[in-house]
């Protein structure tokens, strides 16, 4: 490095390059005005008098008993998880109530009966297809109370009284759109390193939530693992670009509808066996090869309607959480 | 392996612990959000590797951030001061 160079002489000091070329102003220290200063006394003395009552006895020897007995409560609590848990049979031993015939019958027929090389799919989305088509309910019921609960109007209810500023209003008089724009006030709307990542970053994140789902019945994962990876990649996306373009694909008729179908599809593929008293009835599809994508006969379209639910679910979340809308 | 699980499930109760001393509410959801990071390391070894993939994507993901957006409703995310400084 030459040694007058205009980099070395701002590294050590000697020259600032931006000296007369940036307007610059000096700075002022601070100094606390005398009525600031005493009108934060003031209110320090008003805390102390009126508001915590110092002085009151039985108000600090309740404050400390508060404070021992909830420290005697958690111990209390403690000892009594670590006495039922040292009472628990010890894990991993053969000889546990949980290896009974049930289990033993789903590891070593599973593969023959559902085809799925995954046995966890198989068990969850064949021999307890039921509880699995109930949690995909309890998911679009959460997701309806949510929608009672934050939905905002898409119009104005009632016109806005003079002089109110929009930001001050409570949250459940705003339209959709002022709710958007009050999210957004201390951030910025389109941020570019964000854009970008997401850009990159999303195409991923969805296709491997489309892979897990598809591969629900051969590798680890499956619907509701896959689904939660869409939905995450799309929370991402709407958190980039914003709710405009997410707008053109997703809204809340494609997430009634996708719900609505998904479900109806898992109710109507898998009611034969609900109205039998979940016994199982051959479904007339061949099982096929095990490993192979198309195996496992109702598994995979199963599979695709719990992703479906899931994801929108997610997304559905979030979009109500942020605005109140889709 | 053993001393590797043992490291994290010290590391789980240090989470557990630390989530109620954490005055701000936004440092307990990053610590919440990194105990199930852990605990999804923890399904990997017990191999359920289906948990893990879930909890990795609900817990660490999803959950967490309908805390952030929920705590940015309630206005906790930032300092109290500087909020009404802005208004």
């Amino acid at each position: 490095m030459k040694k007058d160079s205009a980099f070395s002489r701002w590294f050590y000091g000697e020259k600032d390059t931006l000296l007369g070329r940036v307007e610059m102003k000096p700075q002022k220290e601070y100094e606390p005005k005398e009525a600031e200063l005493r009108e934060l006394l003031e209110d320090h003395q008003h805390l102390r008098e009126h508001i915590y009552d110092v002085h009151n006895r039985k108000l600090l020897a309740f404050s400390r008993m508060y404070k021992v007995a909830a420290v005697i409560f958690c111990l209390t609590l403690i000892s009594i998880m670590l006495v039922t848990v040292s009472w628990l049979p010890e894990s991993g031993n053969p000889q546990n109530p949980v290896n009974n015939e049930v289990s033993a019958r789903y590891i070593e027929k599973g593969l023959q009966e559902t085809g799925a090389v995954n046995i966890v799919t198989g068990m969850i989305l064949d021999y307890r297809a039921f509880d699995t088509f109930g949690e995909s309910n309890v998911l679009f019921i959460a997701t309806v109370t949510v929608l009672i609960l934050l939905r905002l109007d898409k119009e104005k209810k009632a016109p806005a009284k003079k002089g109110m500023v929009v930001y001050e209003k409570p949250l459940d008089e705003l339209t959709v759109a002022q709710a958007e724009a009050h999210d957004r006030v201390y951030e910025p709307k389109n941020d570019a390193i964000l854009q970008k990542v997401a850009g990159f970053l999303v195409p991923v994140i969805i296709i491997f939530g489309i892979y897990v789902v598809l591969n629900g019945h051969l590798s680890p994962g499956g619907g509701f693992s896959g689904g939660a990876i869409i939905g995450a990649g799309l929370i991402l996306y709407l958190n980039a670009f914003g709710f405009e373009k997410t707008e053109r694909f997703f809204t809340e008729r494609t997430y009634k509808w996708t719900c609505f179908g998904a479900l109806t599809f898992y109710c109507l593929a898998k009611s034969y066996s609900f109205y039998t008293g979940a016994n199982h009835l051959e479904s007339g599809i061949p099982l096929g090869t095990p490993g192979a994508i198309l195996s496992s006969g109702l598994i995979l379209p199963l599979n695709i309607c719990v992703g479906l639910v899931v994801a929108c679910t997610m997304y559905a979340f979030y979009a109500l959480f942020r605005k109140g809308g889709f | 392996m053993s001393v590797f699980t043992y490291l994290l499930l010290g590391f789980l109760i240090l989470c557990a612990i630390s989530v109620t001393f954490s005055k701000k509410l936004l440092n307990s959801i990053l610590i919440f959000m990194s105990y199930s990071l852990i605990m999804s390391i923890i399904w990997m070894l017990l191999e359920s590797p289906d948990l893990a993939i879930t909890e990795a994507a609900v817990g660490a993901g999803v959950t967490s951030v309908l805390f952030f957006v929920t705590l940015k409703k309630i206005h906790a995310m930032g300092g109290e001061e500087q909020d009404h400084e802005e208004r």
